[in-house]
């Protein structure tokens, strides 16, 4: 089996763009998830035993059904109720529908993991609700969310090599198709895991230095 | 939504989960022994442990499912599709599954280890009549939610041609037409195969405790 480096080297340029569009429709996808799993969260909370249980059913079926068939049922789906997605919208919503589910039960797990004493000792010193969940509730759980949420994020970046199979041009498809293309799929795999790797890795790293940074300003404060 | 698709889901869904099973008790065996290579003494194993959970943590399972099925024919050496698959999901859940039993094992109290040791017992044997059972007791909440990770991810094992739940259900798609109740219902398989899953694990549970 020959290994061509130069082959590798020419590909660096069209890499780059698929990586580009890699990292911003994760980036994309993963704060919208991050937002709305926040929202289901909040409202599974703080809005009755009705919403409670409708928010339970919708991450029960998200959670136990593949990312590659709510995708499937979003872009092929779509056109049949009115929904007609380019590749890349359908990616950017599957993947906040998707991450969503996760992020809501993260953010649940946090809500109940803030101590009950630090809440009523804020309201005994004369916080109003509104004050107690803002300057209290919401920074400890915040603080204690954060690695399982760079965790998920991680997953979420590896989840958006899915796209290539509805089309996205992202990094995977842009190798695979090269890799074809020049029947060097060892060259083009090798690159892709290899970018995928260091995304990982640096994305890693950066998670572990905020919690670093952010327990230190915790305990400064 | 005739009788006949229903049939033919289901039978996908039947080598969906014996795909899975397979890879997941694979991927359990292999990741006992990736978790001991990356709490070796010796410092050369120990590194090769930790590059290999990095590596099949740190890059998509999709891009491990192509790099089997295109390299290894390319390294001489030709399987079926379905064998590359099941290998695939074994190689990457092994990185997950010694990722999760790490805590269990630096978790057994080193007295039962040192006790065996006394009495004689193989290392071999110190390892599956003791640390594992103990490890496996203390990190099976994750080592379960693995296993159904991976149940979901089977159906990328889709791309590299293997006649699985997704694989049916998209070729039902495209010659019925009807994408929509064609996904639901093979997401509504997924569910009940995640839902045995997890049942068969509180099973587990309760024999282990």
């Amino acid at each position: 089996m020959k290994f061509d480096v130069g082959l590798i080297l020419s590909w660096i340029p069209a890499a780059l763009a698929g990586l580009e569009i890699t990292i911003a429709v994760w980036l994309a996808g993963g704060l919208c998830a991050l937002a709305l799993g926040f929202g289901v969260a909040a409202a599974r909370r703080f809005g009755g035993a009705l919403v409670d249980r409708a928010l339970t059913l919708y991450v029960a079926l998200i959670r136990d059904t593949p990312f590659l068939i709510q995708l499937f049922l979003l872009y092929y789906g779509g056109p049949f109720v009115g929904l007609e997605l380019e590749p890349y919208q359908a990616g950017l919503i599957g993947l906040t529908v998707y991450g969503s589910a996760y992020f809501a039960e993260i953010i649940r797990a946090g809500f109940e993991a803030v101590p009950v004493g630090h809440q009523e000792a804020a309201i005994c010193a004369g916080l109003t609700r509104a004050q107690m969940v803002r300057r209290i509730l919401l920074p400890e759980m915040a603080l204690l969310v954060l690695p399982p949420v760079v965790n998920m994020q991680i997953l979420l970046l590896k989840e958006t090599a899915v796209l290539s199979i509805v089309t996205v041009p992202e990094l995977t498809m842009t190798l695979t198709s090269l890799g074809s293309e020049h029947f060097a799929f060892a060259e083009a795999l090798s690159l892709l895991a290899g970018l995928y790797w260091v995304l990982v890795e640096v994305t890693g790293a950066l998670g572990r230095f905020a919690e670093r940074r952010l327990a230190r300003l915790s305990f400064a404060a | 939504m005739t009788w006949r698709y229903v049939e033919l889901l289901a039978i996908g869904a039947a080598v969906t989960a014996g795909v899975s099973i397979v890879a997941i008790l694979l991927g359990l065996g292999l990741g006992v022994l990736v978790c001991s290579a990356s709490l070796a003494r010796s410092g050369a194993v120990r590194a090769a442990g930790r590059l290999y959970i990095s590596f099949f943590r740190g890059s998509p399972l999709l891009v491990q499912l192509l790099m089997i099925y295109y390299l290894l024919p390319a390294a001489g050496i030709n399987v079926p599709s379905l064998v590359a698959a099941v290998l695939g999901l074994a190689l990457c859940t092994a990185a997950y599954q010694a990722e999760n039993l790490r805590g269990g094992f630096l978790s057994v109290a080193p007295g039962l280890i040192e006790a065996a040791q006394m009495l004689g017992m193989a290392p071999w044997r110190i390892l599956l009549r003791i640390r594992l059972p103990i490890a496996l007791r203390l990190t099976l909440p994750a080592v379960l939610n693995e296993a159904i990770m991976i149940l979901k991810a089977s159906s990328l094992v889709s791309v590299v041609g293997v006649e699985e739940l997704t694989r049916s259900a998209q070729n039902l798609a495209t010659s019925t037409y009807r994408p929509i109740p064609i996904y639901a219902a093979a997401g509504a398989f997924y569910l009940i195969l995640n839902r045995l899953l997890a049942g068969g694990g509180g099973v587990l549970r309760r024999m282990l405790g």
